[in-house]
């Protein structure tokens, strides 16, 4: 799925970087970064209400370039400027988790497990 | 060989992960496969965030060369009083602080086995915790 679209689904904010031409495949949800970077998959959307700077840093060691806070949860000037040095794509929106996951997977993202 | 060296402080979460991320920035201006790059920061930045959620004060040294990278990661700080019990998966004695950072699992210590060649502990409790990691780099 492009990118842009799937932000658009989400009725999501852009706080750092730029969609363009990006294509996500699959989606993981978790608030837990131990288990994050237990993940090894490519084109990977990580859906988390945990807005931390160790949230950016966790998507840098995994290779993960797209992040949605759910839930109104707000990102820091520190991680968008992170986000934006390792050209990660960080946006946000007010639906749940649940609910951002539900519309997703109804328009194609797939699970990792 | 190149060497890089890094303080860590124990307890400071915001700086987090910035060892892991300059020692990626060195791998990728090398040439080093992604997917082996992805391996080694992995490892090295569960050992990175265990020294900041578990020890005092802690020292990385990374040493690379056209074969190998070995990352040595020695703290000072309570120490691991059985290392068998801290290398299962859902063990982890994290505060309540650490687990509101997104950590505390007790997946770390076992993902880093997990993306390296080879990995040491040794520990004295009460005085701190020495992290031997090794990755071949010219298997790919
Ligand atoms: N450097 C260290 N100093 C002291 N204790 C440590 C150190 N590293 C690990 N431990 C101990 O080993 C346990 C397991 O570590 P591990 O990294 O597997 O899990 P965790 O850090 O608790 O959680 P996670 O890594 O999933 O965020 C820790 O909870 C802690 O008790
Ligand atoms: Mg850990």
């Amino acid at each position: 799925m492009n990118l842009i679209e799937l932000i658009e689904l989400v009725n999501a904010k852009i706080v750092a970087g730029n969609p363009d031409h990006r294509i996500i495949e699959k989606a993981f949800c978790s608030d837990l970064m131990s288990d994050v970077l237990t993940i090894d998959t490519d084109q990977l959307l990580l859906i988390t209400g945990m807005a931390n700077v160790q949230t950016i840093r966790t998507a840098e060691m995994a290779d993960i370039h797209a992040i949605l806070l759910v839930r109104n949860k707000k990102a820091s000037p520190d991680m968008i400027k992170l986000a934006k040095e390792n050209n990660l794509v960080l946006f946000e929106t007010s639906i749940s988790m649940f609910h951002a996951a539900g519309k997703l997977y109804t328009a194609g993202l797939k699970p990792v497990y | 060989m190149m060497t890089l060296h890094f303080h860590i402080e124990g307890g400071n979460f915001t700086n987090a992960g910035f060892a892991s991320s300059q020692v990626k920035k060195t791998l990728k201006q090398l040439n080093i496969d992604s997917g082996l790059i992805k391996k080694i920061v992995i490892a090295l930045y569960e050992g990175e965030v265990n020294i900041v959620a578990h020890a005092l004060k802690g020292e990385i040294v990374v040493e690379i060369s056209p074969e190998t990278i070995t990352m040595i990661l020695t703290d000072e700080g309570k120490g691991i009083d059985n290392i068998e019990l801290a290398m299962k998966e859902g063990f982890s004695t994290a505060s309540q602080k650490v687990r509101e950072m997104g950590f505390g699992a007790g997946m770390g210590l076992p993902n880093i086995k997990k993306n390296v060649d080879q990995l040491f502990i040794e520990s004295t409790v009460g005085v701190g915790t020495k992290l031997t990691m090794i990755k071949q780099l010219d298997h790919a």
